[in-house]
């Protein structure tokens, strides 16, 4: 059985672990306002917030329901739009506002955005006008253009410059009670989670030995849906031996599950990358985001994979271990994350291992880092070429640099997320001129083995790649 | 006035197909379809699917008890197929089970055996195998062979335009339930109950009047739904005769893609010849428009691009020829512009590549030969321009030279990012070019509690129109909107309906409504006359709520007033029938008056290209656009606004891949990308155009629902300004303009 709250109400169900959120709330509980657009988590038309008890405060994250396995929501809190509706038929700010602003036109579409702008309401993102948009990255509308909608978030987070000051979420939750951004029953749900949180706390009284691992179900649910949706599925999305973000000394130590919110949020991750923000906002979107982990992405073997080829160019390591209860910790071995991809979706790993952490050397000196990926779509989209960079540099004077370590790794170039070996060895001990970038280049080049598809033509992927290394190189260096 | 949905649509409780409450003993229904595009269809193994768990009954074409015939202007379409199949997608099987993931998994059990024929996915392939859907048409004004005798200027080239996925959010779907006497109730997601009512009909042999097709609202349409929603109505119509069971689908995102058309591609060849004035004297092109597998709308989309082939240009000596050419693709079908904004990129790109050659800005001669009222088009109609008008109103505003002026000096000083700027000036007819679809009805009731109940043709698909049928009853009788209701679009309540398209659904609805409500006014003005001792109805008026006498409010109630006449036995009832008069054409001429009235506009469009990726922003789109006098201005900046987008998704990202087996490669919306928050232009400035003209739209208002989409192809031509401010070349006129192109004619 899975014990979640749905809105108000206390679930117990038997439904499969692996039906979707969706389904659940729409075919079982007869929720019809979350609406079905992609099954494929690029619309947002399916989204819910999903609030979970972190320490003694409850945190809501949205996510698309059609790629959450009713496993993840064990313990949680689930909003659907039903959840939000003030009782008495009238509307909350944030639909007065889609209201006033005519953000709405077919409808369809509209719901999700709706439920993003709430979660905006009520998390821990500045309240400006661009997190009110960032917040709304993952819907797409097909009617607006979407100017009336971003009008619609700058009159909410107009509305709630005064929770902007208010740092703690008990805070904000309340304040959103009183704003009737949410109903009063928000005010019990962290009493009520606890108790849920204990249930579903509970041994699985089943053995594993199905092994469907689902971490974020964010590729799973997209590769095979009918499969996921009857298989017997162990979550790991909210396993806490698998969570947080670490400075261990030498090395930042991150866990399997964590997701790439999680990095984003990460005073961490902040300070080692300056550019953290700018840089995973072009990772998909904020509900994906919020549900796809790192392991989750490195086992997918995508040969595009954004976190992939980030952690690549940090030269991360992976820990894996044997799943099932009975493997004692000596199962567990280390292995670098390059050496993690054999051919087009092989793994050096076994079916009953999983990525339970990342390692990576902490930076020290002069550590530059840039991450680069073009698509059709700048935001919201899969890479033609994603490439990212790790430099150590000395510099003799302002302008004259020399690298003294480099590894640069690239996605669709290749059958696998490409760790650039032969690059990166060049490049370690050059000093930085254009002949450098030049000679670098001939030699990707030639390790890369790009193919024509629906995402672009070889030659195209190999000219896009020269041009993104070269905007490394620019990102790091300046002109 | 916001629109009467919104409310409903933020809390969520709006209903949309999926969302209708389930009759017990529902099947789900999921289709089987072809893997090939082209081949003899010998034989269907569907035993293993029949077995499988929760099937009900696998049905094939040999089934159908009506005619296995859905082609509405030519019967070519098959709704299973039967001997041949001729795109990948095309339904051959339907199982129906007991849900849909049963209905799903089984169709994954079912085998076809098909020996593959030749594949042809491009339409001049097609042509030159002389396989034309419908024989060429064409428009000729003048004698472009003598005219070009005497262009000083001569050039000729040849563009390429890719399709467009509509990507309503809400997918295709259907919901049949048996009614008596062999009768059924359709559900339907369309913008045509009654081409629904027909297809549905024809596959059942049932007559119309057996027949009900209900629509309550559309998750999008814009033209998807306007004739491709017939197969899934007729589908499950066939399936609910067979089984006397109601059967629901509701496509998934990936059988929609693959199953249903898309706008049109064209391959099109300009030849344009301008004197030492730079006026444009002869203009020649040809279209090769593909069509796909099956006619469904695509001679009248081929025929709209003949009308807007000189967009807002006066063009004196024009022939212009139009090829409907068959290929192994899904049916290609309406897609808001429906063939116009085709015709009008390619005269657009004629004009770049002479302004390219003789190195003038192509502004100074879009400007030269805007349309001036008087003038006349290739069809013979005369021009009530506003073209000159929009683009001095745009240019007075926003400056043109100006904005030009700063992207200029940006690029100057600006290594890899520039910027480049084009104006996009657009004419739109309005009306459906076939005279006879010019009708509607409207059905209104007033109750004797004095609430307003409005029924007409028009399909509510997010664009207002319920929102301005409710407006139009509540100024006519002098109401809040709040007592005006308009219930869904229903074939026994209006019947005979043209679809809702061609922008013309406010204007023929809104009219018809319009006159039922005057007839059931003047009614209740004799009854009020001695109750206000009025002496003529002249004296009367209907205003919030109250009988007004001479403009003064009388002690007379709406209410009141409503409740006498019917005491008085007199109807509070009216169905009123509009037909848009003056408009015709002749085909066997080519002439003739097909356009109730134009719409015209002027775009400037800005972007900024990154030259060191490829990528791009698109800056602002400053418009001046022709209202006419807009009815709700809240609902129709929505439309100019979504349009604009749309229309730039059309030129940048959006690009429909089908490899050469003629399977959809972009297929899901993972591979298929549509404009995002951050990928719509930072401005979209508005302007009305000041006009007093009179025109035949409801209130004077014009229709505005598709001709905004046009002011994206601007966004085309500033992406390849800013392209060639990096680097000298000519980027080929091949939409729509992505990533790729742009690195590619950067640096290859």
């Amino acid at each position: 059985m899975i014990d979640f709250i749905l809105n108000d109400q206390d679930i117990c169900t038997g439904q499969p672990p692996g039906t979707t959120v969706l389904d659940f709330v729409r075919y079982h509980k007869d929720l019809k306002g979350t609406k079905i657009g992609c099954r494929e988590g690029d619309c947002g038309a399916c989204t819910v917030m999903v609030g979970e008890l972190v320490g003694d405060q409850v945190k809501y994250r949205t996510m698309t329901s059609c790629l959450m396995p009713l496993a993840n929501a064990a313990g949680k809190h689930i909003v659907t739009v039903e959840g939000i509706n003030p009782p008495d038929g009238s509307m909350t700010p944030v639909q007065q506002a889609m209201v006033d602003e005519s953000g709405t036109q077919c409808g369809f579409c509209t719901v999700g955005f709706v439920m993003s702008l709430t979660n905006f309401c009520v998390d821990d993102t500045a309240k400006t006008r661009e997190m009110a948009v960032s917040a709304i990255d993952g819907n797409i509308c097909r009617c607006t253009g979407y100017k009336s909608i971003e009008r619609a978030g700058s009159v909410v987070s107009g509305q709630l410059s005064v929770v902007s000051s208010l740092t703690d979420v008990a805070d904000k939750l309340d304040l959103a009670i009183k704003s009737k951004v949410v109903p009063s029953y928000f005010s019990g749900i962290k009493e009520r989670l606890a108790k849920v949180s204990e249930k579903s706390n509970r041994q699985p009284t089943t053995d594993n030995r199905q092994l469907q691992f689902v971490s974020g179900g964010t590729d799973l649910y997209v590769q095979h849906p009918e499969h996921m949706a009857e298989s017997d599925t162990t979550p790991l999305l909210y396993d806490e031996q698998l969570r947080g973000i670490r400075d261990v000394g030498e090395h930042i130590e991150i866990g399997g599950s964590a997701t790439v919110t999680d990095l984003l949020v990460s005073p961490v991750m902040q300070s080692v990358f300056p550019h953290l923000y700018k840089h995973l906002k072009l990772v998909s979107s904020t509900p994906i985001r919020n549900m796809a982990t790192l392991a989750g992405n490195f086992v997918n073997a995508s040969p595009i994979g954004d976190m992939t080829v980030w952690f690549l160019a940090l030269d991360a390591s992976i820990v894996l271990s044997v799943a099932s209860a009975s493997a004692d910790a000596s199962a567990e071995r280390d292995i670098k994350l390059r050496d993690l991809y054999l051919g087009y979706k092989q793994l050096a790993k076994q079916p009953d291992e999983m990525i339970t952490a990342i390692r990576f050397k902490k930076p020290g000196g002069d550590f530059r880092f840039n991450f680069e990926k073009v698509c059709k779509r700048t935001y919201l989209d899969i890479a033609t070429v994603n490439t990212a960079i790790s430099l150590s540099v000395a510099s003799a004077s302002a302008d004259a640099f020399t690298i003294t370590d480099a590894h640069v790794s690239a996605g669709g170039v290749a059958p696998i997320p490409f760790y650039l070996k032969e690059t990166s060895a060049f490049l370690t001990g050059k000093i930085v001129t254009e002949a450098t970038i030049a000679a670098a280049n001939e030699i990707m080049q030639s390790e890369i083995s790009p193919i024509s598809d629906v995402r672009g033509t070889e030659s195209y992927k190999r000219l896009l790649l020269r041009q993104l290394f070269r905007a490394h190189f620019y990102e790091v260096f300046g002109a | 006035m916001k629109n009467i949905d919104s409310k409903s649509h933020v809390r969520g409780e709006s209903v949309y197909l999926d969302d209708i409450p389930v009759v017990q003993g529902t099947l789900y229904a999921c289709v089987f379809d072809s893997p090939v595009a082209h081949g003899k269809l010998k034989s269907i193994d569907k035993s293993a699917a029949e077995k499988s768990e929760g099937v009900f009954r696998v049905i094939t074409a040999k089934d159908i008890v009506g005619e296995n015939q859905i082609g509405g202007i030519v019967p070519d379409e098959p709704l299973l197929a039967d001997d041949e199949v001729h795109f990948q997608g095309m339904p051959i099987a339907i199982v129906l089970a007991t849900s849909e993931a049963l209905a799903h998994k089984a169709a994954k059990l079912i085998t076809a055996e098909i020996d593959e024929l030749e594949v042809v996915t491009d339409p001049r392939v097609a042509a030159a195998n002389g396989d034309l859907i419908v024989p060429p048409k064409k428009f000729v004004m003048g004698d472009t062979a003598a005219a070009f005798a005497n262009c000083v200027h001569i050039f000729e080239g040849k563009t390429e335009q890719n399709g467009q996925e509509h990507l309503y959010i809400e997918t295709q779907g259907a919901y049949a339930v048996p009614m008596e006497n062999g009768g059924m109730r359709v559900y339907s997601s369309t913008q045509g109950p009654t081409a629904v009512q027909r297809a549905v009909c024809r596959v059942t042999g049932l007559a119309m009047h057996q027949v009900e097709v209900d629509v309550q609202r559309l998750g999008g349409g814009f033209g998807g739904k306007e004739d491709q929603a017939n197969a899934w109505a007729g589908i499950v119509a066939v399936a609910t005769q067979l089984t006397k069971r109601p059967v629901k689908y509701a496509l998934h995102r990936m059988e929609d893609m693959r199953a249903t058309g898309k706008r049109h591609p064209y391959s099109s060849d300009y030849k344009i010849g301008l004197d030492k004035d730079l006026k444009i004297i002869a203009y020649e092109a040809s279209f090769f428009q593909n069509a796909g597998a099956s006619c469904d709308l695509s001679p009248p989309v081929l025929e709209r691009t003949l009308f807007h082939c000189t967009n807002s240009y006066f063009i004196p000596n024009v022939t212009a020829t139009a090829y409907c050419c068959r290929t192994n693709l899904p049916p290609n079908t309406a897609f808001r512009g429906f063939g116009g904004p085709q015709g009008m990129f390619v005269i657009e790109s004629a004009i770049a590549h002479a302004a390219e050659k003789l190195g003038v800005s192509p502004v100074e001669i879009q400007k030269k030969n805007l349309l001036q009222t008087g003038d006349e088009f290739p069809y013979g109609q005369i021009a009530d321009s506003e073209a000159v008008t929009s683009w001095t109103q745009a240019d007075d505003k926003y400056d043109f030279a100006k904005l030009q002026q700063e992207a200029d000096e940006f690029n100057a000083k600006s290594k890899y990012l520039k910027k480049g700027v084009a104006l996009m000036p657009i004419c739109f007819g309005i009306s459906f070019t076939k005279t006879p679809m010019n009708q509607a009805r409207s059905l209104v009731h007033v109750y004797t509690d004095g609430s307003v109940a409005v029924s007409t043709g028009a399909v509510e698909m997010g664009q207002g129109v319920n929102t301005k049928m409710a407006q139009v009853a509540a100024k006519m009788f002098g109401l809040d909107i709040g007592h005006v209701r308009v219930h869904t679009t229903n074939t026994l309540r209006i019947a005979n309906t043209s679809p809702t398209a061609a922008s013309a659904a406010a204007d023929l609805n809104g009219k018809a409504t319009q006159l039922a409500c005057e007839t059931i006014r003047d009614r209740l003005f004799e009854i009020a006359l001695p109750l206000v001792e009025a002496v003529s109805v002249e004296e009367l008026s209907l205003e919030n709520g109250f009988v007004h006498r001479n403009g003064e409010k009388t002690s007379l109630e709406w209410q009141t007033l409503v409740m006498e006449a019917h005491l008085q036995r007199v109807s509070l009832s009216e169905h009123s029938h509009y037909a848009t008069p003056g408009i015709g054409f002749d085909w066997t001429t080519a002439k003739g008056h097909p356009f109730a009235y134009h719409v015209y506009g002027t775009a400037i469009v800005g972007v900024t290209v990154d030259c060191l990726r490829g990528r791009y922003e698109v800056d602002y789109v400053k418009c001046c656009h022709d209202f006419g006098t807009s009815m709700n201005t809240a609902v129709d900046l929505g439309q100019i606004e979504g349009g604009i987008v749309q229309g730039l998704g059309w030129v940048t990202m959006e690009e429909v891949v089908y490899d050469e087996k003629g399977k959809l490669r972009s297929n899901a919306l993972s591979t298929y990308k549509v404009p995002d928050i951050y990928s719509v232009p930072k401005d979209i400035a508005v302007l009305a155009l000041e006009t007093d003209r009179n025109n035949l739209a409801i209130f004077n208002s014009k229709a505005v629902g598709e001709p905004p989409l046009m002011y994206g192809i601007g966004a085309y031509f500033a992406i390849r300004n800013a392209v060639k401010a990096f680097t000298d070349c000519s980027p080929a006129f091949d939409l729509p303009f992505t990533p790729e192109k742009v690195l590619m004619n950067l640096y290859e």
